[in-house]
């Protein structure tokens, strides 16, 4: 125990202060006594964030000659010119398409294996466990390693950026619906066995209904992201917007370049904006 | 007409009209099913003929040279871990000083751009759009253009996370902060406090454990950001992966993304105990 702070010594005087003491034990422990464990946990992240500084060669003169090159580069992106607008703009098509099927398909598979990786519907411990590491696995790995493996099997264009998001989205629905199956509450179920049910009516009239709603805003949510994901596949050849983009950077064409980028920002705001009015039309008031 | 016969006519043109619609936007959804399909040359013909090459580049990948599975020979399979290492911890370090860069520009941006704190509109408006902003341009985007202004290497890479972070963060911080209880904040003003007081005392213990738990899922979600970085010659360990894979050294392809799921899914258990206790602890409060 340590001693008291002197501003305590002068207000309370001799048995007072032992008396205090002993009853409030924990408030007169001095703050890095008391928060040690948080300190040394923050000097630690300090510690790592400078050694990660030093070694990724993050210099503050790299930065400023950086950050000069960045403000000529905007400079040059002005105005935007949008002499192959057409052109761009099928791309962008491309890449909702490839988003919006991608999407879609992963979550009409999703659908049911989310069933089998919840622990309240699965069908036994091994297909819960099996399903969950799977699904671990599909999302662990990015949608562009995706993209380069699909390419080797149906040749570069927009089908792989499909297939591509396909499979990591195939990870993120089944973490995502198996646990809103999780999560329904289980009172329905009871009821429908009780009544005499079996394990699939009780599914369909317990479970499902519950999770539709939320099952459908996830999907919604997704799609907002994979118009993002889709933009950037067609860097490694999987279609969409991607390939223009990297190819006006690689040969420095800045103002077509910031016509793209300026056409999916807007394409991204627009998507946003449907998707939250579907989803508003779906859950109705209680939006998520 | 009985006033039951009237509910139940009432109750089928609501469900009609219920239905109606329902068929109308799946209808919708099947035209553009059906265009995108178009668009994107879909073909299942192609997928399924040469679906042998999909299933057939997995058992590839899992055999070494020599004919052998992967499994009979670790030290062959794993031949170049010491490089690999580096370059994974890398990839986590990018990621790492990347998140925290990005939340730190968060928690300052994120008070500006809540009107419960910030009472200047102008203000809270132009933070948020320039939050949107950040978040909506893929990092990749960043990347990109950032490897072409600051050259090649790990920088870029950090920059283009911190900024979508910086984004991403900013409006969840800005939620949870516009959510909070006011008493607190009321009485530091009422007693004179100035703002950077308001937010020190007032906002940001009710926070907090909010935004560290926010943080952590954004580093996860930035370790596999960082893992395909180098893809564009951003840092870590994409570059050697597309090399690998444009190569076709099959093992090597599967010893490097075993080890970038290993590692992410290892991060995923920690980051996910650490943030139940965060919030668990917000709980008991």
């Amino acid at each position: 125990m340590s001693v008291l702070p002197s501003a305590h010594d002068r207000s309370v005087g001799g048995e007072r202060q032992v008396l205090l003491l002993s009853r409030y034990p924990t408030l007169f422990v001095p703050f890095y006594e008391k928060h040690w464990k948080a300190l040394s946990g923050l000097a630690l992240a300090a510690l790592l964030f400078l050694y990660g500084v030093l070694t990724l060669g993050v210099s503050p003169s790299k930065i400023f000659f950086g950050l000069g090159e960045l403000a000529l580069m905007v400079m040059r992106m002005f105005p935007p010119d949008a002499k192959q607008f057409n052109i761009y703009l099928y791309a962008i098509a491309e890449t909702l398409a490839i988003a919006l099927l991608g999407t879609l398909s992963a979550a009409v598979v999703a659908f049911p294996l989310g069933f089998l990786a919840a622990r309240n519907t699965t069908i036994n411990r091994v297909v819960h466990f099996f399903a969950r590491r799977s699904f671990d696995t599909l999302r662990g790995i990015d949608i562009l390693i995706w993209a380069l493996i699909w390419i080797n099997v149906v040749g570069l264009g927009p089908f792989a950026g499909v297939l591509a998001l396909f499979m990591s989205d195939l990870g993120i629905f089944g973490k995502l619906f198996s646990e809103a199956i999780e999560a329904a509450d289980q009172k329905p179920v009871e009821g429908v066995l009780s009544t005499g049910g079996t394990h699939a009516t009780s599914v369909r009239f317990g479970i499902l209904p519950q999770v539709m709603p939320i099952l459908l805003s996830q999907v919604l949510y997704a799609f907002e992201s994979n118009t993002r994901s889709a933009s950037i596949i067609g860097i490694v050849g999987a279609g969409g917007v991607g390939l223009i983009l990297s190819e006006q950077i690689r040969t420095m064409e800045l103002q077509q370049l910031s016509c793209v980028i300026l056409m999916i920002l807007v394409t991204v705001a627009l998507i946003d904006f449907f998707c939250s009015k579907i989803r508003f039309a779906i859950i109705g008031k209680q939006a998520l | 007409m009985t006033s039951l016969e009237h509910h139940q006519v009432a109750y089928a043109q609501a469900v009609t009209s219920k239905r109606r619609r329902a068929w109308l936007g799946l209808l919708a959804l099947t035209v553009c099913i059906l265009i995108s399909g178009q668009v994107a040359e879909i073909s299942f013909s192609k997928l399924f003929q040469n679906i042998g090459s999909f299933t057939g580049y997995f058992v590839r990948i899992f055999h070494l040279e020599n004919g052998q599975l992967v499994f009979t020979d670790f030290g062959e399979w794993f031949w170049g871990w010491k490089k690999w290492l580096v370059l994974m911890g890398e990839t986590l370090l990018m990621a790492y000083v990347g998140t925290l860069l990005g939340a730190v520009a968060a928690l300052v941006l994120c008070f500006f751009a809540s009107k419960n704190i910030t009472n200047n509109s102008v203000v809270v408006v132009a933070s948020r759009r320039f939050l949107e902003f950040s978040r909506t341009v893929p990092e990749m985007v960043f990347a990109l253009i950032f490897v072409v202004a600051f050259s090649l290497g790990p920088l870029p890479g950090v920059l283009a996370l911190a900024i979508h972070t910086g984004g991403a963060l900013g409006k969840l911080f800005a939620e949870v902060v516009e959510n909070i209880d006011l008493k607190p904040v009321d009485g530091i003003v009422a007693s004179g406090g100035t703002w950077l007081q308001k937010v020190r005392f007032g906002v940001l213990p009710q926070v907090a454990s909010n935004f560290a738990s926010y943080a952590l899922l954004r580093f996860e979600i930035n370790v596999r950001g960082a893992a395909v970085l180098g893809f564009v010659g951003a840092g870590g360990i994409g570059q050697t992966l597309l090399e690998v894979i444009r190569k076709f050294y099959y093992s090597d392809i599967s010893a490097l993304l075993v080890m970038i799921v290993v590692t992410v899914m290892l991060i995923d258990a920690i980051t996910e105990r650490v943030r139940y206790r965060l919030l668990g602890k917000e709980a008991k409060q």
